[in-house]
């Protein structure tokens, strides 16, 4: 036994071992779709079906980074998906009843979002009632709320600037030969910044004399991170660009990115997570920290609505169904643990990737819907069981 | 394969002989994490029927030692044999080395809070049949098994309802339980006051007449030298010295010697100038209701300290210290309180840790695994985590000033860790608790509340957190020490309070302190 294990030792090398966790994810997602693609012959990696995958994970994308933090902070949400329709039906409403413009419904129902989380972190937090209770409690309300909400009916947006968010494209520039330019631009743009921040972020790390990874292997982990970003940017490209929804998610994972990784609130929440009497005594504020929590949450559930609405072009009374679950699978997916204190949200977006590549795949490939939940379930116990393992390898053997 | 019979004979003083033979032997042991080799070629031999110290500095490997033994690093893990009775194991994990008659009380107690004694002492080998737990039998055992370790509580106790002496003998009646041939106790007094070490010791020495083989580690080097019939000396990994009792080696100078490598002349270093200042912090009839409890755990308390400073609190395990210390820390555990508190004369009320660090109040907790350390993290982390104003502007965190800060603590408190990105979880107790230290230090307090700030530290680090707090004092700070280590709190207060039953007994100016003094005032 041990002969094998020294054998991975010598084939991996330690620093790929120690971060397999991280990368295990991205390799996950990229086996999967090279599966699909030779299973679909070439089908999968088309510029419209990467455009639509892209487009259909938006609004759960958005829901798994807020979930990511419910979760590293050992609660959970359940109210996230009603609370997503019925504010979607709040927002349809503002759009089609008091023709409000996109730009001030977006504010209006995101702030409302925030409030009704506020709610859920007040009494999770100030009265104690645990979180599954509180939410599930607000699952029943707000699906009740919707249906009064829509009176049971479909409502249309009838506003186009309202749909273009879940349907529509970045304007361009200039098309050249069906080539989406600003598209290109924007792809170009966030090379040169990740090659930006990345060389930064290497130039400190040996000012402080701290071990970085090897000049040619640092250049071939640029090149190759640009290689899959401009490939799917050029696939984008040659669609229609990118979408509203596409750049709307890219914002709100740059945003949490930023504040999990270099914030003060970042780093409280994960302590609250890690240990939250040790996070107490540090002067942090348990409480304070699990309403922020949960009114992002349900600012992101706000969101979601809107992405789901304006991609419908109407709220329906059962908008949201199931929502807060795909959420939850995805953030575990993505490796959020389950005791607290760890998880990010590029992998919980990577996770929302994975679960909507399986959807995709399998709808190209025409496997019927039963089949499909039987695999996902499958694929997210999998995905935990692995998280599981390779975390115990990880306190095992360093 | 070298499965040779090892005896060895060994001349008693009288000139008996006496064949005495080893039941374990461990050869030429090394073990690595990634960074640090904790074990290196560690040979290390226990007799049958001995009480076999094992002492070392933080992080000498004391602890790894015995995970290698109990399997938890499981064979295939580590290199070198581990043979006993004539034999080579190769664990596979902690049930085989049980198997074997192995029974380990690790340095973390591990018992279920919310379950009752007779449960917890039957917990992972129950009285069963085809799956069906015979509770009825289970019960008569486990009153049996308090017999042996002479605790007189009630088998349907909830582990919680009990203190921290009385948990450690559950552990060793959970140990006998399981029919163990030798017993190891991973610094097993650290949390224990005089009164409970004392019984632990004692109930060793028994034990020890019915056969069962005992590792000691500890850091309580007295504790060692009184019942210890071996002593193996482990230092950065290695075996460096071994004494024997029968030939008169094993005292405490000789110990510390090998330990750190350098003779330690003064444990509790001297404050030459003593300056006193201003009252800080002032308590006056301060009481505090745990509701939960449904009693006062601090009443009528007035209490206070004054810059250049070191105050002690003394007492005995549950004489509500660390309650004290939780309801002025900005009543963190939300006791009903009532009473003034004042710093620097003016009157505050500090609503929550956050407001009392705003005050100028830091508190090193006692459970540093419980409420002090976030374990999953790392160690830069940790340190800046009470103070991240501190290295962040407009609440953005300044990654680079958090390495220069935690890389300045790590030199000047001496944390033996790979590097500041090690995850807590991994670094030795000792090292955890200097951590927990650096956190507060860096928190740049006026008032500093150490609450049992030695506990499971060797010799050599206790003697740099001793300077620590002269070095904080002399610049005017006042330091608060709560402490069930009589001697520490002789060597190094200025003033001695003593609590007993959540009430302030009585201060002795240092003095008139003394040992028995302080005993009988925390006894009333
Ligand atoms: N799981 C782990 N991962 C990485 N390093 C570890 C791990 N466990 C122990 N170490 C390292 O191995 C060394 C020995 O640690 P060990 O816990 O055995 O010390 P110890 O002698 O028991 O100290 P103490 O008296 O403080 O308990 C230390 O440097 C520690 O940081
Ligand atoms: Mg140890």
């Amino acid at each position: 036994m041990s002969s094998i294990s020294n054998k991975i030792d010598k084939i991996i090398p330690k620093s790929i071992k120690e971060n397999i966790r991280d990368y295990g994810m991205y390799i996950a997602l990229a086996v999967i779709i090279l599966i699909f693609n030779y299973l679909t012959q070439g089908l999968f990696l088309t510029p419209r079906v990467i455009s639509d995958l892209f487009n259909m994970t938006g609004y759960i994308a958005v829901l798994a980074v807020g979930m990511t933090l419910i979760i590293v902070i050992r609660h959970i949400d359940l109210s996230v998906g009603f609370i997503a329709g019925f504010l979607g039906a709040l927002a349809a409403i503002l759009s089609s009843r008091f023709g409000l413009p996109i730009w001030l419904i977006i504010p209006i129902v995101m702030s409302a979002g925030a409030i009704i989380g506020m709610g859920n972190g007040f009494i999770v937090a100030n009265l104690g009632v645990p979180a599954f209770v509180v939410t599930l409690a607000g699952m029943l309300v707000f699906r009740g709320a919707l249906i009064r909400i829509t009176k049971s009916q479909t409502i249309f947006t009838g506003n186009d600037a309202f749909n273009a968010i879940g349907n529509g494209y970045i304007p361009d520039i200039a098309n050249i030969d069906g080539v989406h330019l600003l598209t290109i631009i924007f792809g170009i743009i966030g090379i040169v910044l990740f090659t930006y921040f990345e060389a930064r972020n290497r130039q400190k790390q040996l000012a402080y004399s701290l071990k970085v990874s090897t000049m040619p292997l640092f250049i071939a982990k640029i090149l190759f991170v640009s290689t899959v970003i401009m490939y799917f940017v050029w696939k984008l490209a040659s669609f229609r660009g990118l979408s509203w929804t596409v750049l709307i998610v890219a914002l709100v994972v740059g945003i949490y990115h930023f504040i999990t990784k270099h914030t003060t609130l970042g780093r409280h929440i994960y302590a609250v997570g890690g240990n939250p009497e040790a996070a107490e005594l540090s002067g942090i504020s348990v409480k304070f920290t699990t309403h922020i929590v949960f009114a992002s949450m349900t600012m992101l559930a706000a969101l979601s609505g809107i992405l789901f609405t304006a991609r419908l072009q109407s709220a329906s009374p059962t908008a949201g169904t199931l929502f807060e679950l795909d959420a939850i699978a995805a953030a575990y997916v993505g490796g959020v643990s389950a005791s607290g204190g760890v998880g990010k949200v590029t992998g919980s977006i990577i996770g929302a990737l994975v679960m909507a590549s399986l959807t995709k795949g399998m709808d190209l490939m025409v496997v019927g819907v039963s089949y499909q939940y039987m695999i996902k379930g499958l694929i997210l116990v999998a995905a935990v069981v692995f998280d599981v393992r390779t975390r115990n390898m990880k306190s095992k053997r360093i | 394969m070298s499965g040779t019979v090892l005896r060895h004979i060994h001349y008693m003083p009288e000139g008996v002989v006496f064949m005495a033979k080893n039941i374990l032997e461990m050869r030429n042991i090394t073990k690595e994490f990634p960074g640090v080799r904790a074990l290196d070629q560690v040979n290390f031999q226990v007799q049958e029927g001995e009480i076999h110290g094992l002492v070392g500095e933080n992080g000498a490997g004391k602890s790894t030692l015995i995970k290698i033994l109990g399997g938890v690093h499981s064979y295939g893990k580590y290199s070198g044999d581990i043979v006993l009775g004539e034999q080579i194991q190769k664990f596979s994990g902690i049930s085989a080395s049980e198997k074997q008659g192995i029974s380990i009380i690790y340095q973390e107690l591990a018992l279920i809070p919310e379950m009752s004694v007779y449960e917890n002492i039957f917990l992972g080998h129950e009285i069963e049949r085809n799956g069906i737990v015979n509770w009825n039998e289970t019960r008569i055992r486990a009153i049996d098994m308090l017999k042996k370790v002479k605790l007189d509580v009630h088998p349907n106790t909830k582990i919680v309802d009990l203190g921290v002496g009385k948990q450690q003998l559950i552990e060793i009646a959970k140990a006998l339980s399981k029919e163990v041939k030798l017993l190891i106790l991973d610094e097993p007094t650290a949390a224990l006051n005089n009164d409970d070490s004392e019984n632990l010791l004692q109930l060793l020495k028994e034990l020890k007449l019915h056969g069962v083989t005992c590792i000691l580690i500890s850091h309580k080097l007295k504790e060692v030298i009184s019942v210890a019939d071996t002593v193996t000396v482990l230092r950065d990994g290695k075996t460096v010295h071994t004494m024997k009792k029968e030939l008169s080696e094993i005292n405490e100078r000789d110990i510390i010697k090998h330990m750190v490598g350098r003779e330690i002349e003064d444990v509790f270093p001297k404050r030459s100038n003593k300056n006193f200042g201003e009252v800080q912090l002032e308590v006056k009839n301060w009481t505090a209701f745990d509701k939960k409890l449904g009693r006062n755990v601090v009443q009528d308390v007035d209490f206070n300290v004054r810059s250049g400073e070191i105050v002690g609190i003394a007492g005995l395990m549950g004489a509500g210290r660390t309650e004290f210390a939780h309801s002025i820390f900005g009543n963190f555990k939300g006791y009903q309180l009532s009473g003034d508190i004042q710093i620097q004369g003016e009157k505050v009320n500090m609503k929550s840790p956050r407001n009392a660090i705003k005050n100028g109040l830091a508190y090193v907790s006692e459970d540093r695994k419980g409420n002090g350390l976030i374990l999953e993290t790392d160690v830069k982390q940790n340190i800046t985590l009470a103070n991240l104003k501190q290295i962040s502007s407009a609440k953005i965190i300044n990654k680079n000033e958090e390495i220069k800060v935690a890389e300045k603590f790590r030199k000047s408190l001496r944390i033996k860790t790979p590097s500041i990105e090690q995850k807590v979880k991994n670094l030795s107790g000792g090292n955890q608790q200097k951590v927990a230290i650096a956190k507060w230090l860096f928190s740049e307090p006026n008032i500093l509340i150490l609450d049992e700030p030695t506990r499971g530290i060797d010799v050599g680090a206790k003697q740099e957190i001793y300077t620590i707090m002269n070095n904080l004092v002399s610049q005017g700070l006042c330091v608060i020490m709560i402490s069930s280590e009589l001697p520490e709190v002789l060597g190094m207060s200025d003033r001695v309070y003593v609590m007993a039953e959540g009430k302030m007994i009585g201060q002795l100016p240092i003095g008139e302190a003394t040992q028995e003094k302080i005993m009988s005032m925390a006894t009333v």
